[in-house]
């Protein structure tokens, strides 16, 4: 057990230095009484190495993708290349202001200029913006283009979103958000939409359909052009949400096969990194006739130089990040396009393809797969049902015991659309003895379920704490230390 | 190819485990017209040598703040950071791990999200804060979506005085719950307290103040704050700078029912503007309608203090269409840096920071009013930042200095204020860094 930071603490101890204030003004002069804070903030004081100490005991107990596999289903949770954290570090990166005059700004605009026309060529997109900071926010960013296209055509009777059951959460809560209502269909016993629950659903009311593509399962919608016609045929707008675009780069353009807008997700697909849960960054790319709706300011080219292009300023539905969206994060994300090049792209979504299915192959006689008949793409999802039938055990026990193998777990019951599920996520950067050793701790868990339960319900053992009892954190709510 | 392990002699064994003879045959959901005959148009990969070379040279194109004398700010602004935040930020533990879903391999990432939690809670003077949003601007929109929520009441009040890009935000985020914004005007740099009276009304479901304001200017919340509650059921949210807050008051002075604000200036570099992160923090009456992520200390299996993520029936995974927000990733290591840097700051190095940064924007405001034609666009208290009139076109200003390295500020003009310029100052400013601008000024005066 960890001290918190405030139990290290000792009045009068620092961990810091600063000049000596060499102006004479005092604060009193500058703040009136009134506005004067009414005692000192509660904060630590501790030196830089009690700092140091603290944070690498913490570190310590995290799982990340360097100490070990993290098959973290739709989470992507690829190696995130060193480079980028080098050169981003550049003070002609990360210490520019928003508001400085475009001539100072021009690498970093050409850089953005880049990123957005390169994502535009891989998706088969028009344009792109890259103001939204997260995958949520790019549906929400795309949800408000559909408004904003329905609203110039005097629609308002568009108020409904279609999306499956399979989706992530994400999906009918940016629905909420941007105004609309979520109508939800089936999915069919082959994981695929089912296209009569779609065609009943489907009305003049319909603004937009809203697809995981590979969906959730892991699987190709082999439908898509169907459905485009379905959706098309009353107006809507045809979203995907680019989740599992590591499963098709440079093997299909969604903007392509018709699809009118999606959104990126470059923590995922393009190697930056997670961070614990953000930074990441959600651009999203539209067709032609859609770009006047996005956030301005698109990044422009004239002339040789770059700037930012207010132009459509006027039609756009507004804004959703005080400045230009992450722009770190979009700068790691140039730099691993521009190494991965273009014919890399395409080994991605291979390797990436291949270890799924490498490891749905090896575990099929071990665990339930629901659409094992069907190649997956980049991820599958496997079932718990089989122990939790038989033995009793959960697939939650099963998550826990994988910690106890030195793994991340999948993600677990997602999508709800199957029990017990466990969705793999392997990625391209892992390597075939990785995999295996996954596989075999996989088997192993199995027969435990039969062999030795205790190992399962009474998992983890060999992590930093024991299992977290995570409804006393919600009966005893403790949300900050008392000291 | 870079970044990829497995050898073509490993795919092949895999793929023969699968079943297949090549990667092409896992296709078979694809409908072959789909399948792309040819490589993105892209340029040949680079090495790593080679894009080290292009992202210098682009780096190199750009004047960073560093290398001029920079008074900069509009909602990013350039404190100093301990080296030390940094090194913290680069352990692979923090920035290549997820979401803590499995809280037994995630109580590095749970455990510092807690003292977040903790020293927020502690700067605002609030009950409980979440685990952080994407900006200052989403979280001042997701808290009026709070209010409503919580109220019931779907018109929102908004101190004009708000940075006008926030306000953007605002209206992208709070149109879809149908909410209707009332901005009120501002009168000499202030919210204009007798309209804002008037705008307030049973139907009132909150009103939102930012002091210090985007033009610098101190709010007196205080009032703002008595004519809010004089509505029925209507709640108060602030947004404010966490630096002014070792120094000026703590939210609960005057009875701010949800805090907000930009983080970035807490441990964060100015990133041309993202990531930035933004802190969200109100009273225990009002936790279940916050959006995004809390952590919870609570027990392990052995009776041990450990932490988890909780109240999770808020959130999108859990509660989908019903769910209190649509955020799932944050900005966690902005965060994390944030968490770092208060802890190396502390109390005492917040404070001065604040007490610095306050000072020196005072003394060169003095010294630019001494210049003829410059004077004070408003009279009233200010912070770090401040609006001064200029003889000339700010743009001029800003096009003259730049020749001089000096970056003297926000042209107001394209928020609609003529000939004004919009000045920050941090602790990292030097005496002589503010006379050399008062210097720079003067010499444009002369022609």
């Amino acid at each position: 057990m960890a001290k918190t930071i405030f139990e290290r603490t000792s009045p009068g101890r620092r961990g810091y230095t600063l000049p000596a204030n060499d102006v004479e003004i005092k604060l009193e002069n500058c703040i009136p009484a009134k506005f004067r804070r009414d005692g000192d903030a509660k904060l630590p004081e501790v030196s830089e190495l009690d700092v140091m100490r603290h944070f690498l005991e913490l570190a310590q107990m995290n799982h990340c993708i360097e100490k070990g596999f993290y098959p973290l289903g739709s989470c992507t949770m690829k190696y995130n290349p060193k480079i980028n954290e080098t050169l981003v570090r550049n003070h002609g990166f990360n210490k520019l202001n928003p508001f400085q005059d475009e001539d100072t700004i021009q690498g970093a605009l050409e850089i953005l200029y880049d990123l957005q026309e390169s994502l535009a060529e891989i998706s088969g997109f028009a344009k792109t913006t890259l103001q939204p900071v997260a995958g949520a926010q790019g549906e929400f960013t795309g949800l408000k283009v559909m408004k904003a296209y329905h609203e110039a055509k005097g629609n308002t009777h568009k108020t409904k979103i279609i999306l499956p059951d399979s989706a992530h959460g994400t999906n009918p809560a940016s629905v909420i958000l941007a105004g609309f209502e979520v109508v939800e269909i089936k999915s069919n016993a082959d994981g695929m939409i089912d296209i009569e629950d779609l065609k009943a659903h489907v009305n003049e009311n319909t603004a937009g359909f809203i697809l995981t593509n590979p969906n959730t399962l892991g699987l190709f919608e082999k439908q898509v052009e169907e459905i485009a016609e379905i959706v098309h045929a009353v107006d809507g707008l045809f979203y995907m949400d680019g989740a599992n675009f590591n499963a098709i780069l440079s093997i299909v353009k969604p903007g392509h096969i018709g699809f009118d807008i999606m959104h990126y997700n470059l923590h995922k697909t393009f190697a930056t990194p997670h961070g614990g849960g953000g930074p990441g960054s959600g651009p999203i790319g539209v067709r032609e006739d859609l770009i006047k709706y996005l956030p301005a300011p698109l990044i422009g080219l004239k002339d040789d130089k770059y700037f930012l292009d207010f132009g459509h300023e006027k039609t756009s539905f507004g804004k959703v990040h005080s400045f230009f969206g992450n722009f770190l994060v979009n700068v790691r994300a140039y730099i691993y396009i521009k190494m991965v090049g273009s014919t890399g792209l395409r080994r991605i979504s291979e390797n990436a393809v291949i270890n799924a299915n490498y490891i749905m192959k090896s575990l099929e006689k071990h665990y339930s797969i629901p659409h094992k008949d069907i190649y997956c793409m980049h991820e599958f999802v496997a079932s718990g049902e089989w122990q939790k039938d038989k033995y009793g055990i959960k697939t939650l026990d099963i998550a826990k015991r994988i910690l106890d193998k030195g793994f991340h777990a999948p993600t677990i019951y997602f999508p709800l659309i199957v029990h017990e599920a466990m969705m793999i996520e392997p990625t391209e950067t892992e390597s075939k003895e990785t995999l295996d050793e996954f596989i075999n701790a996989m088997i192993e868990i199995a027969k435990e379920c039969e062999e030795h339960p205790e190992l399962l319900t009474g998992a983890p053992q060999n992590t930093p704490v024991k299992r977290v009892d995570d409804t006393l954190a919600v009966r005893q709510l403790n949300v900050k230390f008392e000291w | 190819m870079p970044f990829i392990s497995n050898t073509d002699k490993e795919r092949k064994e895999m793929l023969a485990v699968i079943g297949v003879q090549k990667f092409e045959d896992l296709l078979t959901n694809i409908p072959r017209k789909f399948l792309q005959d040819k490589d993105c148009c892209l340029e040949p990969a680079y090495s790593e040598l080679e894009i080290t070379r292009k992202v210098t040279e682009l780096a190199a194109k750009n004047l960073s703040t560093s290398q001029a004398n920079s008074f900069l700010g509009g909602g990013v602004y350039d404190h100093f950071i301990p080296a030390a935040v940094d090194h913290v930020l680069l352990k692979p533990e923090f920035h290549s791990a997820y979401t803590p879903y499995q809280a037994e391999v995630s109580q590095g990432t749970l455990q510092y999200i807690y003292e977040y939690q903790t020293m927020i809670c502690d700067l605002t003077g609030m009950e409980i804060s979440n685990a952080g949003m994407y900006d200052g601007a989403s979280a001042a929109a997701e808290a009026i979506l709070m209010a409503v929520r919580k109220t019931k009441k779907f018109k929102a009040v908004i101190c004009g005085s708000i940075h006008p890009w926030y306000l953007e935000v605002i209206k992208t985020y709070t149109g879809g719950a149908g909410v209707e914004l009332v901005v009120v005007p501002t009168n000499n740099g202030l919210v204009d307290m007798e309209k804002l009276k008037q705008k307030i009304d049973d139907e009132t479901g909150c009103v939102l103040l930012q002091t210090p304001n985007f033009l610098g200017n101190m709010e007196d919340a205080f009032a703002v704050e008595e004519i809010t509650h004089s509505a029925k059921k209507a709640l108060f949210i602030a947004s404010v700078d966490p630096i002014s807050l070792a120094v000026m008051n703590a939210p609960n002075e005057y009875k701010a029912d949800i805090v907000v604000g930009e983080g970035q200036a807490l441990g964060n570099a100015q990133n041309f503007g993202g990531p930035l992160f933004g802190f969200l923090a109100t009273n225990f009456s009002l936790s279940r309608t916050m959006p995004g992520r809390i952590v919870g200390a609570t027990l392990d299996a052995d009776g041990k203090r450990s932490y988890a993520l909780t109240l999770q029936a808020r959130e999108q995974h859990i509660r989908r269409a019903k769910a209190t927000s649509n955020i799932c990733s944050n900005q966690a290591l902005c965060n994390l840096a944030a968490t770092v840097y208060m802890t190396l700051m502390g109390k005492e190095g917040l404070k001065e920071a604040a007490v610095h940064s306050t000072t020196k924007a005072h003394y060169l405001a003095e010294k630019i009013c001494e210049l003829d034609g410059f004077e004070m666009a408003y009279n009233v208290p200010f912070f770090k930042e401040f609006a001064i009139k200029t003889p000339i076109p700010a743009k001029e200003i800003i096009v003259k200095l730049k020749a001089k390295n000096i970056f003297p500020g926000i042209d107001l003009k394209q928020f609609g204020y003529e000939n004004m310029l919009l000045i920050a100052v941090t602790e990292k400013k030097r005496k002589i860094d503010l006379d050399k601008y008062v210097k720079a000024l003067q010499e444009v005066n002369n022609g």
